[in-house]
């Protein structure tokens, strides 16, 4: 019985790492356009990023949805 | 308004996919003219940011059409389409772009843009998901965890060792209470505020299952004892949070599609200030008072009376008028009508105690608190499942008591009578239905704005239809083509080029290159130019001269020089669906009513056209509530559909309404449906999914009645354990959803 005293915390503490992950990203907004996310990747971007890189080393607070 | 695009060439306009069916020169509400630095916000270090609502875009195509038009322009550094909200979020350097430039690329590519500005009650209805999808996060981590450790303990039983029994028991209430405090708050809320108000609703006994079942547990886990029923409170809580965040998403889908459909409408306006200059204003910071300048071709944003100019109206969103209006200085105009023909200086109006606007508003507001009045199954059902529930849980309690069982005994049995009788089937009973029904809907272009409206349309016996907008286009067409000689239609087309009049717009697709000088438009007379020498006049009987023998509604001369008149008789087009729809209400039995405000001969001649006997002509609003009145005495449950804002009290006070997308916003909000694309063949199927989902919600009961007849003997008995209770619960839960499921097909 002392594989429980592993186990039970083990596997709690796996659901809890996942729960932190799925606030993590509800936080960064990634649940706020799943149709649009859903036809991105039938985008066939083979050019640039959306950012502009110039902008990028400046201290922006960084755009949530990227 | 109807600025006509010539695409570029090669490069097809709009989805690359082709899902956009409707021309987005109609949608596009600002024809890139108006300014847009009312919502541009700035900040120092990001730079310029703009909300924009986007009209035609569908798929991946226009995701990347749209993103890569607008991130082409000089300065702009990101721009992000949201597919989901319609919305694109722009970030630019405002020094070397300006908001307009962004609208022109749109519009280029055939995207129709309109400012955005976010509205407090969308915040809210987001935050409030955001929080129910938290909660159902936390609820679903409990649940397997609980879950981990109560099958471990059934199949454990008599094997497992009281130590660890009590260890898992524990474990189980550490995960358990925390979470149903903070993930069922939602309930917790919900009965404290219909229990301050002396009712009850579903979610009184929802959350005093939870209270109880946590409680007892609790109360075993402290005495090692065998059974703890944390799994099936925090399962419970887990099924219906999913409901329940189903249900809001989707009141808050069609919520945002509304919005942004109204938000299409005029949002800005040209305001002069007393020291001659002009500034370009958000229409809601308009005050009565205020000069406007209104151009020809624009919308009104307010009501007001003409300070300068005469010009054409184009009255049929407002009386339900085919033929434009004329109206000069000191005479009032309305809000939502359009300038056709002339630049005109207007005075803002208050709403006045006796003006139309606000009469309709009076006339809406009491038609609503009529509306208000209707049931709901769900609160029905909840009604009577409440006290029964609760007497038998008590006679449980007390049953047990006087056969001699001890407190404890006696009150497992009891709670056990609260948990089992499962508000999971009863709560989700209804709504699951609704969502499954009001999804469908929304996947054919029918936005159904509450559960309640579905139960409404279902009873419908009746339909009443608004003519001028609903049933027609709101656009006249010409009729006579053939019989009019090609250069005289090329003559007319050349005249009526640079004209906003519905007539000229009629005559915009067709192709001439006839050189005609000189255009004037004289408001509520007609076109003159110069051609080849000769004067052309294109206009009313009267303007040309010719005796009213030759006037007919509808008919519009055209005359060069000294020849012979040329008739062009146009009508209003009618929508290409309406015949069809009127037919298939008809053949479902339903009687159906056309009531306009237009003059009576055109009125009679649509009825004649589709079919349709009862009619009424020139009806005010106040007559169409009676009509509405007549109908609901007679036992018809009628449906109205509208969209100027003569029909908005009729919308208000009937049993159940409908709407087209570019309908009035006062009558968008004032009605149940909402009918995307202006389909008017979405009622019929409106009606019979409301019918099926009336059924799936009857058999849902029934399943719910049925389950618990069999659960509560059980329960009261003393049969019920924990495991039977997870069971129970889940498979009542589970038959009533996927009974539900079959509404989808």
């Amino acid at each position: 019985m002392e594989a429980l005293l592993w186990l039970i915390p083990i596997a709690i503490a796996m659901g809890a790492f996942g729960l932190g992950g799925f606030f993590w990203s509800m936080r960064h907004g990634q649940f706020e356009d799943t149709d649009g996310d859903a036809s991105r990747i039938f985008m066939d971007d083979t050019d640039s990023p959306i950012v502009d890189d110039s902008m990028k080393s400046d201290s922006i607070k960084k755009d949530a949805r990227d | 308004m109807g600025r006509v695009d010539t695409p570029k060439s090669g490069a097809p306009i709009g989805c690359p996919s082709g899902l956009q069916t409707r021309e987005v020169a109609e949608l596009d509400p600002m024809g890139g003219a108006l300014d847009l630095s009312p919502y541009v916000t700035r900040s120092d270090n990001e730079g310029s940011t703009l909300e924009l609502i986007v009209q035609g875009a569908h798929c991946a195509g226009c995701l990347a059409k749209i993103e890569r038009a607008v991130t082409a322009l000089v300065g702009v550094k990101t721009a992000r389409m949201n597919l989901s909200t319609l919305r694109l979020r722009v970030v630019w350097d405002g020094d070397q772009t300006s908001a307009n430039d962004i609208v022109k690329a749109l519009s280029d590519n055939g995207f129709g843009a309109a400012p955005y500005s976010v509205d407090a009650s969308e915040q809210k209805a987001q935050d409030e998901l955001k929080y129910l999808l938290r909660a159902i996060a936390v609820a679903g981590f409990a649940a397997m965890n609980v879950m981990l450790l109560s099958i471990a303990v059934w199949s454990g039983g008599a094997d497992m060792g009281e130590g660890t029994h009590s260890l898992f028991h524990w474990i189980s209430a550490l995960i358990a209470l925390p979470t149903v405090a903070y993930a069922g708050r939602p309930f917790f809320r919900s009965a404290f505020a219909a229990l301050a108000q002396r009712r009850t609703n579903m979610d009184v006994p929802i959350s005093l299952a939870l209270v109880l079942a946590c409680g007892l547990s609790l109360y075993e886990t402290v005495h090692n004892n065998l059974d703890t029923y944390f799994d099936a409170a925090v399962m419970l809580l887990f099924l219906l949070l999913i409901g329940r965040y189903l249900d809001a998403r989707l009141r808050q889908r069609t919520g945002a599609a509304a919005r942004r459909l109204a938000a299409m409408q005029v949002t800005s306006a040209t305001r002069i200030l007393p020291d001659g200059s002009i500034e370009t204003v958000p229409a809601a910071s308009i005050k009565p008072g205020d000069t406007l300048l209104i151009p020809a071709g624009q919308r009104l944003p307010v009501d007001g009376i003409i300070a300068r100019g005469t010009s054409d109206f184009d009255m049929h969103i407002a009386t339900g008028e085919s033929q434009p209006q004329c109206y000069g200085p000191g005479d009032p105009v309305y809000s939502g009508t359009i300038n056709l023909t002339a630049p005109l200086t207007i005075t803002a109006s208050a709403a006045l105690s006796d003006s139309f606007l606000s009469e309709i508003t009076e006339l809406v507001e009491l038609g609503e608190q009529s509306k208000s009045r209707f049931v709901k199954i769900a609160d029905r059902a909840a009604r009577a499942y409440v006290p029964v529930v609760h007497t038998l849980a008590l006679l449980t309690f007390v049953g047990w008591l006087l056969v001699g069982a001890d407190l404890r005994v006696a009150s497992l049995n009891a709670i056990a009578v609260l948990i089992i009788t499962c508000p999971c089937a009863l709560g989700l009973a209804v709504p699951a239905v609704q969502i499954v029904a009001a999804g469908r809907l929304f996947k054919n272009g029918v936005l159904i704005r509450s559960g309640d409206a579905l139960e409404r349309l279902a009873k419908t016996k009746s339909v009443i239809f608004d003519k001028t907008g609903t049933l027609t286009q709101g656009r006249p067409i010409l009729t006579n083509t053939d019989d009019i000689a090609p250069d005289a239609l090329a003559l007319a087309a050349a005249l009526a080029r640079q004209s906003n009049h519905p007539v000229s717009r009629a005559l915009h697709g067709m192709q001439t290159d006839l050189e005609v000088t000189d255009i004037t438009e004289i408001p509520g007379q007609g076109l003159r130019g110069t051609f080849a020498g000769d004067v052309v006049r294109f206009g009313s009987a009267k303007f040309l001269g010719l005796d009213s023998g030759d006037a007919r509604a509808g008919t519009v001369w055209l005359q060069k020089g000294t020849e012979a008149p040329v008739a062009f008789a146009f009508v209003d087009a009618l929508r290409p669906d309406a015949a069809d729809v009127v037919a298939a209400l008809q053949a479902d039995g339903l009687r159906v009513d056309l009531l306009s405000g237009d003059v009576k001969s055109v009125a009679e001649t649509t009825a004649k056209t589709l079919g349709i006997e009862h009619w009424y002509g020139q009806v005010s609003p106040r007559q169409k509530m009676n009509v509405l009145y007549q109908r609901e005495a007679e036992g018809r449950y009628p449906l109205m559909v509208g969209d100027g804002i003569n029909d908005a009290p009729a919308l208000a006070a009937a049993n159940s309404s409908a709407s087209l997308a570019s309908a009035a916003d006062v009558a968008m909000s004032a009605s149940d449906i909402i009918l995307q694309g202006d389909r008017l063949s979405g009622l019929p199927m409106a009606i019979k999914t409301a019918r099926a989902a009336r059924s799936r919600v009857i058999e849902n009961l029934g399943l719910a009645i049925t389950y618990n007849m069999i659960a509560i003997p059980l329960a009261v008995f003393g049969f019920v354990n924990p495991l039977i209770a997870a069971l129970a619960m889940s498979g009542s839960s589970l038959l009533v959803t996927l009974n539900a499921l079959r509404m989808a097909r």
